[in-house]
């Protein structure tokens, strides 16, 4: 495990080695202000609730996340390091593990800074603290379930930008599975039994009945199995690709 | 296995090591062994399949037939094992750029799982040694070429590993380097079992005990350097300078004389080579006949061969077998 520690604690420092962490971090706040404050009306609905915040958070991570975990194997893999890596006396899953951590708190750190967020819905009203909490909760589960989908992407490719692309497109298909974009590709001819598969995998779906305020363990289990079954698959993608 | 088996063993066992790729057969039938004590040069052309038998052995990649014990472990089922005794400097150096060299190496202990104070000696130790005091706070990626090489070194030998791979260590150093690390190699053989690869020729006299050669994926040579230099065409040549023209008769007096193949007479005046019959030891002779004939020479010397040619000569013979593609 001691492995796993120390490839989270490079890869966090590497985010806040170069300007990528900041860069990162203040567009995240400042983006999710401006939807809160103006697309989401946040004062004009004249609700104590973080609805509006929490709402725009899949469509932020959409193109915010796959910016962040492109570079995770990819550039293993272009610098060479991943041969210094993966000679290490470490398991690939200690590695994988390791780097989707660092990410996963590296969002939780960007996450936890709208606090302001928070206060001011606090001062403005009667806020439902547990929901908002568990609202938080819930887009950080579904934040790494972007950043599973990202990590894995970046394993298959030495190229960034065509892992931030792929990522962006595989994103964007669950977020909206369950939704006719999505859904009008498969009607008609994948059976049934796959179409209910697909629309029951939907971000959106599960992450808004977390901001709910419900604790149903479904959400919780699809998002914890979701993130288990794209560190596999990246697992795989780098144990067979890594010399490619 | 006994346990004077286990003692006994080479510290790297290759044994019929094949590596496809695709329809493209990179390593053919490779076996060879590295013992504890020993530097073993890795020889050949570029794309001989050097780099790819030395991946093989570190566990990088998974070979399509054959077996490799390290220390007594079997790469492809104790991978972790063998790579906690091994140390590896793979081809180009690679690092993370954006790391100062001491955040690199500490990263390095830290997987290598060393606790805060072992972590701060190791690094210091392996700092020291591949003598890169002026730069360690520096981002690795500003350093030079040569620096960088030297900071791959001290990730190799951080754990200070009985067993050490090192694909083209003094690649891209300038000569003072190159002799700095070739000193710090011979220095750790005695209690280690190494192996480098390199297309430098001298590097093998200088530091090897043992040269194999490979061309093609198929392992050529496998014996001293000594033994490699005395395949050469003009090991024990006997080499004459006179201080003016070649005498007449000197030609027709040297091939007179036991052993001598031929005598050939070199580019500028007054040179003159006498090549030996199957390399026999005839400079005795020779110098007893420029006694006897009274020739003045300038200088007489004898020739401990060549290895680029026997290199030469090693490599291109055979070709690879009809079928193959290059990647």
């Amino acid at each position: 495990m001691s492995a796993t520690g120390a490839i989270l604690r490079r890869e966090l420092g590497n985010y806040f080695a170069t300007p990528v962490a900041y860069v990162f971090i203040v567009i995240f706040l400042v983006l999710s202000g401006v939807f809160t404050f103006y697309l989401g009306g946040l004062y004009e609905r004249g609700q104590a609730d973080l609805q509006p915040f929490f709402t725009f958070h899949p469509w932020l991570y959409l193109f915010l996340i796959p910016a962040l975990s492109m570079r995770l194997w990819a550039e293993e893999r272009k610098a060479g390091t991943i041969e210094l890596l993966m000679t290490l006396p470490i398991s690939v899953g200690e590695a994988v593990l390791g780097k989707f951590l660092a990410a996963w708190v590296f969002t939780g750190i960007a996450l936890a800074l709208t606090f302001p967020v928070w206060l001011t819905i606090n001062y403005l009203g009667d806020a439902d603290n547990p929901v908002i909490l568990l609202s938080y909760f819930g887009s950080f589960l579904m934040a790494g379930a972007y950043l599973a989908v990202g990590a894995c992407v970046s394993a298959f490719t030495r190229n960034q930008v065509i892992a931030f692309v792929i990522s962006f497109v595989i994103c964007f298909i669950f977020v909206l599975a369950g939704f006719p974009m999505v859904m009008d590709v498969f009607q008609g001819w994948a059976p049934q039994a796959l179409i209910n598969a697909i629309s029951s995998m939907s971000f959106l779906g599960h992450f808004e009945s977390i901001t709910r305020g419900v604790i149903d363990f479904r959400d919780l289990i699809f998002f914890f199995s979701f993130i288990a079954a794209w560190l596999l698959a990246n697992a795989i993608a780098v144990e067979t690709r890594k010399s490619d | 296995m006994t346990r004077a088996a286990i003692k006994t063993e080479a510290a790297i066992k290759v044994i019929s090591l094949r590596k496809d790729f695709g329809a493209f057969t990179a390593v053919r039938d490779v076996s060879f062994e590295v013992r504890t004590g020993e530097v073993l040069g890795f020889l050949g052309p570029n794309g001989a399949g050097k780099s790819t038998t030395m991946k093989m052995i570190t566990g990088f990649l998974i070979p399509t037939r054959g077996r490799i014990r390290v220390a007594g472990f079997d790469v492809s089922r104790q991978p972790i094992e063998v790579k906690r005794r091994i140390g590896y400097l793979p081809e180009g150096a690679p690092a993370y750029d954006d790391m100062t060299a001491t955040a690199f190496l500490d990263f390095i202990a830290r997987v290598r799982g060393y606790n805060r104070r072992e972590r701060r000696e190791r690094v210091a130790a392996a700092i020291n040694k591949a003598n890169l005091g002026s730069v360690v706070h520096k981002p690795i990626e500003t350093l030079s070429k040569g620096f960088k090489r030297r900071v791959g070194l001290a990730q190799a030998i951080l754990h200070d590993p009985p067993i050490l791979v090192m694909d083209e260590p003094t690649d891209g150093l300038d000569p003072n380097q190159k002799h700095e690390v070739r000193e710090l190699i011979r220095e750790m053989a005695r209690n280690k079992a190494i192996l480098i690869s390199t297309h430098i020729l001298e590097e093998v006299d200088a530091i090897c005990d043992r040269a194999i050669i490979i061309a093609h994926g198929t392992l050529l040579f496998d014996d001293t350097p000594q033994q490699l230099l005395a395949m050469s065409t003009v090991h024990n040549a006997v080499k004459i300078r006179f201080e003016d023209e070649v005498p007449a008769a000197a030609e027709a007096c040297l091939r007179r004389l036991d052993e001598v193949a031929d005598v050939i007479f070199g580019i500028s005046a007054g040179h003159l080579t006498v090549l030996p019959d199957g390399g026999a030891s005839i400079v005795r002779r020779v110098t007893q006949l420029v006694r006897d004939e009274g020739w003045r020479i300038e200088e007489i010397y004898v020739e401990s061969g060549q290895l680029d040619e026997v290199f030469r000569r090693i490599t291109t013979r055979t070709e690879p077998v009809p079928g193959d593609i290059e990647p």
